[in-house]
């Protein structure tokens, strides 16, 4: 495989069809990384021509937005917007649904215009034209599935479906947890508490979702977002269910069971 | 006679009438206290979230079964009051039943309505009292209800309870003077609820009866403009705020968080010196929230729409794990705050800084710190409150003004401005796993 950058591209010439934010954690953090390149990998078994912004991409600022400091997200959104705006970038889809929120609404007034998709309905794009097909024999075929909105895909951008129509394509049994689509309950991981301690309560955000996601008696728990899926791993461990249930990426998932 | 009775319940109406205007005036110049925002775009959304959230009450349906109960309470308590204007009109011109006859038999029928509908709102506000202090609902006994909040929610259902009794009460009384052929009692035939208890009063005298219908029809009277007083002190002004709050509700996605021009024009001239030559020097502004006045009035028309319901600590990941946050405390501290420094301004014409603020007299670090911004609050609460817009308020005022932050995010701030990415990283493993899927 050969992934390409934005600026390989522009230096032939050419002009990649999306432009793949791979996003901080999807390029550094050893578990996110596996779904960074389980999703080239769809990319690349399709056809589809994309690039990455490689060395030139940042942090979009998110987290520094959310935690208070504006100056620090000011800073890297408008470097982003100029990189990407030089490259003259129309289409970018990202696996982060923080990168996703961010670029799609909050670079806009900032002079970022662009069309911005989430992985998960990029993937069900892929599926509805036919160019993403599954595995006769799925190895997920019947097996329960249970799907954790992220809070950034679902109730800050309304989008509940996509993801779940996606792992309709697995034919496996779709389990819903009881706080779920606009109920869904947080990881814990956003408005910057990945970063930091968890103030004192009673237990850990992820712990409760852990279990409410465990108790569903799913053998996978399908997620969407890089920080949720961190969260998530641990709480399934502090339910000591970690060998029984596994936590993987929407991408992931289909990358397994791509014909 | 009646012409005591006319002067008495003018001067009542009156009087109650201008103390409600000027404590709504009141709260209005303190809702103004806030900083300025436009939130006139997108009429016909804004009309469509009015019709839906504040009339149709559509968020109250994700719990149908209490949805139902406040419907009736929400439309018995409104429809009811309709009648509340022939109450008025017999109360100035000395009449009785002004309607009776210009509707014929339309009449009992629409008093009939108002009767079954009086009897929802009773048995609504029976069950709420029962959820409230027998089944005890959790998040109706959080501790941050403690005192007059949990007062106020039960005075308000005995209150509504009481003015529907007094209702009935009096219409029985009044069919049985009719019965009696009273003169004054207009005959207008039975009405559906209170007609079968007619027979309880019937062997009273007319004095009696005058006495137990007159009474109820001034504590019926007084008590609904008792009760109009006494909303602006409320949790219950609710009833009237959530029409405009429906209408300015925020229409951009949840996600998005209000920008600061003023950040984005200093950084900009930072990245680009070069616009700075051309620059127009302005005011250092003030970054965030500290005190009520930094927030928007919007925000201050969501602490004064609260109705201290609780769905969104209910919904709170970071108060279900029993962290300090909670942003209905959020909304009722905010709300607690504007009244004290509208009291100030009553009294002395003019703010001044009185050693307090929102943050931290009233909201801890360690709650604003809880939050994840995961949105449930502003996705649950019925009257389209934000409360997360006031967190991230003050959050960026403990940062950008104070540089208070945990020291974990001081590191992720700085290595985000040295490194592009939350960690410690070098920006040139940035793109490690393709060199590895490149081979």
């Amino acid at each position: 495989m050969q992934i390409k950058t934005m600026a390989e591209y522009a230096a032939n010439g050419e002009t990649p069809e999306i432009l793949f934010w791979v996003g901080c954690a999807g390029s550094f953090d050893q578990r996110a990384q596996k779904i960074t390149k389980a999703f080239a990998t769809i990319l690349d078994k399709v056809g589809v021509r994309f690039a990455i912004l490689g060395k030139e991409e940042s942090c979009t600022g998110d987290p520094a937005r959310r935690a208070g400091n504006e100056f620090i997200f000011q800073m890297m959104a408008q470097n982003n917007i100029a990189v990407l705006n030089g490259y003259e970038v129309k289409k970018i889809v990202t696996a982060c649904p923080h990168c996703f929120n961010t670029l799609r609404n909050e670079y806009p007034e900032l002079g970022g215009h662009y069309e911005v998709i989430h992985h998960t309905t990029y993937l069900q794009q892929l599926i509805d034209e036919g160019k993403v097909r599954m595995k006769e024999a799925g190895a997920f075929k019947g097996r329960k599935i249970t799907y954790h909105d992220s809070c950034y895909l679902g109730r800050a951008n309304n989008i509940y479906e996509a993801p779940r129509k996606v792992l309709e394509a697995l034919d496996a049994e779709l389990v819903e947890m009881k706080r779920c689509r606009s109920n869904g309950l947080c990881c814990g991981a956003g408005g910057a508490q990945m970063f930091k301690e968890e103030e004192k309560g009673t237990t850990r955000v992820n712990f409760e979702r852990g279990k409410e996601a465990v108790e569903t008696g799913a053998a996978v728990i399908a997620s969407n977002c890089p920080f949720c899926m961190t969260m998530l791993t641990d709480g399934v461990k502090e339910q000591g269910k970690e060998d029984a249930v596994q936590v993987l990426d929407i991408a992931e998932l289909i990358a397994q069971q791509i014909a | 006679m009646h012409i005591i009775q006319e002067l008495l319940f003018v001067i009542a109406f009156g009087v109650a009438v201008y103390l409600f205007y000027r404590k709504a005036r009141q709260i209005r110049q303190n809702i103004l206290l806030g900083r300025d925002v436009q939130l006139n775009d997108e009429p016909a959304a804004r009309w469509r979230n009015l019709l839906l959230l504040a009339f149709g009450q559509k968020k109250m349906f994700r719990n149908p079964l209490v949805a139902v109960l406040h419907f009736f309470v929400y439309a018995g308590f409104v429809i009811i009051n309709v009648e509340i204007l022939e109450i008025i009109l017999d109360g100035i011109l000395g009449k009785h039943r002004l309607f009776a006859p210009l509707l014929g038999g339309l009449y009992p029928v629409l008093i009939g309505c108002f009767e079954v509908l009086a009897v929802l709102v009773l048995a609504g506000c029976a069950i709420f009292l029962v959820r409230r202090n027998i089944v005890k609902v959790k998040r109706l006994n959080q501790h941050e209800l403690d005192g007059w909040p949990r007062s106020d929610a039960n005075y308000i259902l005995i209150t509504e309870i009481v003015l529907m009794l007094l209702f009935l009460t009096m219409n029985t009384a009044d069919q049985a003077l009719q019965q009696h052929g009273h003169e004054h009692y207009i005959n207008t035939g039975a009405f559906w609820v209170t007609g079968p208890f007619v027979s309880l009063f019937s062997g009273l005298s007319d004095g009696t009866l005058i006495a137990i219908e007159r009474t109820c029809w001034w504590l019926h009277i007084l008590g609904i403009l008792a009760f109009l007083n006494y909303l602006p002190y409320s949790k219950h002004l609710h009833i009237i705020l959530t029409f405009p709050n429906a209408y300015y509700a925020d229409l951009r996605p949840k996600g998005k968080m209000e920008n600061m021009p003023a950040v984005q024009k200093e950084v900009q001239l930072m990245l680009q010196p070069e616009l700075a030559a051309d620059a127009p020097a302005g005011d250092i502004p003030k970054f965030g929230a500290k005190d009520v006045p930094d927030l928007t009035w919007k925000n201050l028309l969501d602490a004064y729409s609260c109705t201290e319901c609780g769905r969104c600590t209910a919904a709170c990941p970071a108060n279900i794990t029993g962290k300090k946050l909670s942003p209905r405390k959020i909304m009722m501290d905010t709300r607690d705050r504007a009244e004290a420094i509208g009291e100030q301004i009553a009294k002395t014409g003019s703010f001044t800084e009185d050693g307090k603020t929102l943050l931290r007299d009233h909201i801890t670090e360690e709650e604003l710190r809880a939050c994840t911004s995961c949105g449930a609050c502003v996705q649950e609460c019925p009257v389209s409150i934000n409360p997360l817009h006031i967190i991230m308020q003050l959050r960026r005022h403990l940062v950008m003004e104070e540089t208070s932050a945990p020291q974990e995010w001081n590191m992720m701030f700085s290595n985000i401005e040295n490194n592009m990415a939350p960690w410690k990283m070098s920006p040139d493993d940035r793109d490690k796993w393709a060199v590895e899927m490149n081979g």
